[in-house]
């Protein structure tokens, strides 16, 4: 995996080092490349249009709910394998490093790095025999699993802190500086959110990768053609609750505290909606799918009552059941694959009617 | 624990793994039937029994704009509320479904849970937080049985469970419709090839299903009650129920596996723990799925070197 | 294409649905009226000022919507009132109505968060309200106390307003759970009981209840034979009142809210279970008694003195107040009982607006006016005083006992707890 980020960053240096004419022919030929660079232009220009700490809130989260779909994307587009399970590791996350900076009292980045080993090794002790279980017994067995970790995380007062919460010790803190503000945590969720997109992309376009889609596409072909499929099955299950739990640290930072709610069953079933509305199998589709789904119900939040006298949360959560519904039925294939197709056909259609 | 106790709680566990196991078999119909896990199956349950009570009692509605008070005889209630889920069944596969059924089986998953979001929310915005009771089907004290005791509607939910069960068995059995959903469920293309019209028999699943979801809402509703929520709750205990023995695809499996669970939960909390009961619940499922799914697993591998 | 219609016919039904549904709804809500020259106000001579905002933050969806849903429709009425009478008369001497912006949190912690920053940073309300549940309202501290805004939660916990050193700008309106497990106590007390046993819900709400009752029991000596817990949303409780049966306690007590509270009393009766049962304050509304029926009867618990407002003394302060917090809410919700839930919203709201009415929309004055200015406040819960070191500011002394007879509640006086053989 390192040797796959070195090889991204040799990439872009050589890039910028090249002659214009052949720059842009290489960069169209690396349309990931385009994309990262068009996101991080975006993310450094919104914060100087957005008005105020909650709308960088949402952004926020549309940073944490990125983090968390790359890594079920991962699992459930290349690896096949659908969780229903995630919040748990995003929990584990969360609780992991409150827990460790409480008991150990070490500093919270070595609790966010501890958190995330912790959570790395439990995933990889429950991957070894739930990995085997396919399909629907998967999804059952991982459901299973967010129950029993809201149990222990509700019951276990005295670790945990029980229904109410476990409060973090200590602010966010690197060396003097203190991560106290909104605006700050953006700058840090988004660091580490554009450096697990850059890392996953890598993956994606590996030897790894490659063999990830060959396990999708045929499990007992990949076997035959010498690809260890339970190990690379493991081995991404294992990242994407590292991802999870990251992302779960820097969620009870900001936040201050964490609970059961937050880690809820209902929770890991969002995180499977954002990547089907993202699209299958793709990376860039599981950012798009966390904005989309965040944005959607901060949106509904925000206009719904404009648009209806006296619609409130109920009135919320019907048009949000009927719009998923809506995406769904008319872009299966997902919100990125989706919207070009539309695109391409509308296109296609004017051409048509101007050859006419 | 003594024996009684023991008896007690096997058949507390007996009754509400009765409607789980109900609620799975909706969940089996249609998926064998058109390949979608429908993970609105549980708000079918909570629609019937909250229309049942509406048709039945003096019910407010909309936040109490109007109140209906039609107080029709239960039974007359029961049938009109569960043909209405059987109708609201009809729309969803007609919309949405019908549309969607090309798709993979992961977008009809979340379709489904759209579907749920939408209904809960229309349910809630109908009949508000409050829960609802439905008047037991039989008055009368409760049954003593050796040490242990069991209210009347008890019998109830074991009871129609048990008939739904036989019924349902007949008719795939010895009807010939039965036999072409059985046909559809083996194989949608050599039904199709042999006459069957394969849209009207997915049609016909999702009415099934959501006849048997509406009527295991309402035989739990006068022992548990019904919230616009409730359905939610009994939704994802169905599901469980419904893989984990049969993996979705076997009725029998989801009778058995709803069973178990409601047993399992029962005796964890009066034996174990009570703060666990789920947990352990689960914790037993996952070990039987592991077990079972090696079973399966080199069955599988076996058949696939063998060139099957 | 079959799709694209389809969808279509989707998108129409949706709209009809949102429309059919939104308009009853929207009757008894109306938008914060702006002062119109037409409204006929109570206060002419004063100017039209800029409306107040508050914000409130609920759970109208999601596990905690049977409290949310009471909180708002009183929020919206007293809303709805004051905006019909022109408003409030601020400290500058003119009339502004209020905009109450409600925001639902699905029951959720992060969503509970996010709609306070809204509120708080986008809308710049003057006062935050909310919000239903316990991990909910400690969710929100952290916006509130960053961003200087005074907070009223309306859920139970005592950890919201404790360190109250943290908690400079956190308020509560609830009744803390030590209170009401101190009636319980007398009561037992009073009858010589020394072995009970308890079996309440598995969220914050339950394990407060149940953390007050295990330390003041066992300062008191009664002995708690069994602390069982049941998960929210279950419907059998076979196996633990069997357990409990088993040990023979003298008395139970249960602490839950009616969906789970009342299948539960319904199954002890079933089991044949005969010790006297005490609830919590969690089963304050009629759906309790709606949905056990025969099986209430004999049900006591502790709670507000909203329940039995009728059967008050008339020289009780508070009796005036609750009787027309009952009517009003009846008149606006098309007759819906009152709930101790909602009275925690009203008393919240109120204590917003009188402040308000004193200091103006600055955030920081309203907090010491809430710190220093709420004394005596008849409220529905109870007479409040809030202090420095007292962010609650109502205890024992606003509870009663309630028994349920006859499928209503009936005062119980500390003098007559001792039960007649």
């Amino acid at each position: 995996m390192e040797r796959t980020t070195v090889s991204a960053s040799h990439d872009t240096a050589s890039a910028t080092t090249l002659a214009p004419a052949r720059q842009i022919k290489l960069l169209a030929r690396h349309p990931n490349l385009i994309a990262f660079a068009i996101l991080v232009g975006v993310l450094a220009l919104l914060p100087l249009i957005l008005k105020n700490n909650y709308q960088i809130s949402v952004l926020n989260f549309i940073g944490l709910n990125t983090i968390l779909t790359v890594g079920l994307a991962l699992l459930m587009g290349y690896a096949g394998q659908v969780s229903l399970g995630q919040a748990v590791f995003y929990g584990l996350g969360g609780y992991g490093a409150g827990i460790l900076a409480q008991r150990a009292g070490i500093p919270p980045f070595a609790a966010i790095v501890g958190a995330a080993v912790i959570t790395g090794l439990i995933a990889l002790l429950l991957g070894i025999p739930l990995l085997r279980l396919r399909g629907h017994f998967l999804a059952v067995a991982t459901l299973g699993l967010n129950v029993i970790f809201l149990l222990i995380a509700t019951n276990e007062t005295d670790l945990t802190g029980g229904p109410n919460g476990l409060s973090m010790p200590t602010d966010l803190s690197l060396g003097n500086f203190v991560f106290d503000t909104d605006f700050e945590f953006y700058i840090l969720i988004w660091l580490v959110t554009l450096a697990i997109l850059a890392l996953s992309l890598n993956i994606v376009n590996s030897r790894i990768g490659r063999a990830f889609r060959a396990i999708h596409s045929s499990e007992i072909a990949a076997e035959t053609l010498g690809v260890n499929t339970a190990r690379l099955k493991l081995q991404v299950l294992v990242l994407s609750a590292v991802y999870a739990s990251v992302a779960g640290s820097l969620y009870a930072y900001w936040i201050g505290i964490v609970s059961p709610s937050d880690f809820s069953i209902s929770f890991s079933i969002e995180l499977v909606v954002m990547v089907a509305i993202g699209g299958l199998a793709s990376v860039w589709g599981a950012i798009f799918g966390a904005a989309v789904v965040t944005l959607l119900i901060e949106l509904l939040r925000n206009f719904l009552p404009q648009l209806l006298r006296g619609a409130s949360g109920e009135q919320q959560i019907v048009a949000f059941g009927i719009l998923l519904v809506l995406i769904m039925v008319l872009m299966p294939e997902g919100l990125t694959t989706g919207t070009w197709k539309y695109i391409r056909k509308w296109r296609d259609q004017k051409k048509v009617s101007n050859s006419k | 624990m003594t024996p009684d106790q023991l008896f007690q709680l096997f058949i507390a566990g007996l009754t509400i793994g009765s409607i789980y196991a109900l609620i799975a078999l909706g969940f089996v119909v249609i998926h064998n039937v058109t390949g979608v896990i429908n993970l609105a199956q549980g708000e079918f349950a909570m629609l019937g029994a909250l229309i049942a009570i509406t048709l039945t009692s003096e019910t407010p509605l909309f936040n109490r704009a109007f109140t209906v008070s039609w107080n029709l005889p239960l039974v007359v209630g029961i049938v009109l509320a569960t043909l209405l889920v059987m109708g609201v069944g009809a729309l969803v596969y007609l919309i949405v479904i019908r549309a969607a059924r090309t798709d993979s089986v992961i977008i009809q998953i979340i379709i489904t849970i759209g579907i749920a979001i939408a209904l809960r929310g229309i349910a809630l915005i109908i009949w508000g937080t409050d829960p609802y009771r439905l008047p037991e089907f039989s008055e009368g004290p409760p049954i003593h049985i050796g040490g242990a005791v069991l209210t009347r509607q008890d019998l109830w939910v074991i009871g129609s469970a048990l008939a739904l069960f036989i019924l349902l068995y007949l008719f795939f059995q010895r009807t010939f419709i039965g036999a072409s959903l059985r046909a559809c469920s083996v194989n949608r293309t050599a039904a199709r090839l042999m006459g069957i019209n394969v849209p009207h028999m997915m049609l016909l699943a999702f009415v099934l299903s959501a006849g048997i979801g509406a009527l295991a809402g309402i035989v739990i509703a006068p022992k548990t009650f019904m919230g616009y929520d409730t359905g939610t709750y009994l939704g994802l205990k169905g599901f469980v129920a419904a893989i984990v023995i049969g993996g979705l695809s076997d009725e029998r499996g989801a009778i058995i596996g709803g069973l178990l669970l409601g047993i399992l939960e029962i005796l964890a909390a009066g034996l174990i723990s009570s703060g666990y009961k789920d947990a352990i619940a689960f914790l037993v499922l996952v070990v039987v799925l592991l077990v079972q799914t090696t079973g399966i697993l080199r069955r599988g591998t076996r058949r696939e070197a063998a060139g099957v | 294409m079959q799709r694209q219609i389809l969808a279509l016919t989707l998108f129409v039904i949706a709209i009809l649905v949102l429309a059919a549904c939104a308009a009853p709804v929207a009757a008894p809500a109306p938008a914060p009226a702006p002062t119109t020259a037409a409204q006929p106000t109570a206060a002419p001579q004063a100017a039209a000022g800029e409306p107040y905002k508050i914000g409130f933050v609920t759970s109208i969806t999601g596990p905690a919507s049977s409290l949310g849903i009471p909180e708002r429709d009183t929020a919206l009425m007293i809303q709805d009132q004051v905006n019909k009478a022109g408003g409030i008369k601020g400290p500058d001497g003119n009339m502004h109505p209020i905009e109450l912006i409600v925001e639902d949190d699905a029951s959720d912690a992060s969503k509970a968060t996010l709609a306070a920053k809204k509120l708080v940073e986008q809308d710049n309300v003057a006062v935050l309200i909310g919000s239903s549940g316990s991990p909910a309202s400690l969710a929100m501290i952290e916006t509130a106390t960053k961003n200087s805004t005074p907070m009223i939660s309306m859920a139970s916990a005592s950890q919201i307003v404790n360190p109250i050193a943290e908690r400079k700008w956190i308020f509560k309106t609830p009744q803390a759970n030590q209170p009401v497990t101190a009636v319980q106590l007398d009561w037992l007390k009073a009858n010589g009981i020394t072995k009970v046993a308890s079996i309440g819900v598995n969220n914050a709400f339950g394990k407060d209840s149940r953390d007050a009752m295990n330390e003041q029991f066992k300062a008191a000596g009664i002995e708690v034979l069994a602390d069982e817990v049941f998960q929210p949303g279950d419907k059998d409780f076979t196996a633990q009142l069997t357990k409990i049966k088993g040990l023979n306690p003298q008395a139970v007590i249960v602490h839950a809210t009616p969906g789970e509270g009342a299948p539960l009393t319904v199954q002890y009766h079933t089991l044949g279970m005969t010790a006297p049962l005490l609830h919590n304050h969690g089963i304050g509304n009629k759906d309790f008694i709606n949905l056990a029926q025969d099986s209430a009867e004999g049900v006591m618990f502790p709670i507000g003195k909203l329940l039995v407002a009728n059967s008050l003394p008339d020289s009780d302060p508070q009796k005036a107040v609750l009787l027309k917090y009952i009517a009003d809410y009846g008149a606006f919700t098309n007759g819906k009982a009152p709930s101790s839930f909602g009275g925690h919203g009203w008393d919240a709201v109120e204590i917003a607006l009188a402040g308000l009415e004193s200091v103006g929309p600055d955030r920081a004055k309203l907090r010491d006016y809430f710190e220093n200015n709420v004394r005596n406040f008849v409220g529905i819960s109870g007479i409040f005083n809030w202090s420095p070191t007292d962010h609650v500011g109502i205890g024992k002394e606003s509870l009663v006992l309630v028994k349920i007879k006859d499928g209503t509640w009936a005062f119980v006086a500390p003098d007559q707890y001792k039960m007649t053989q």
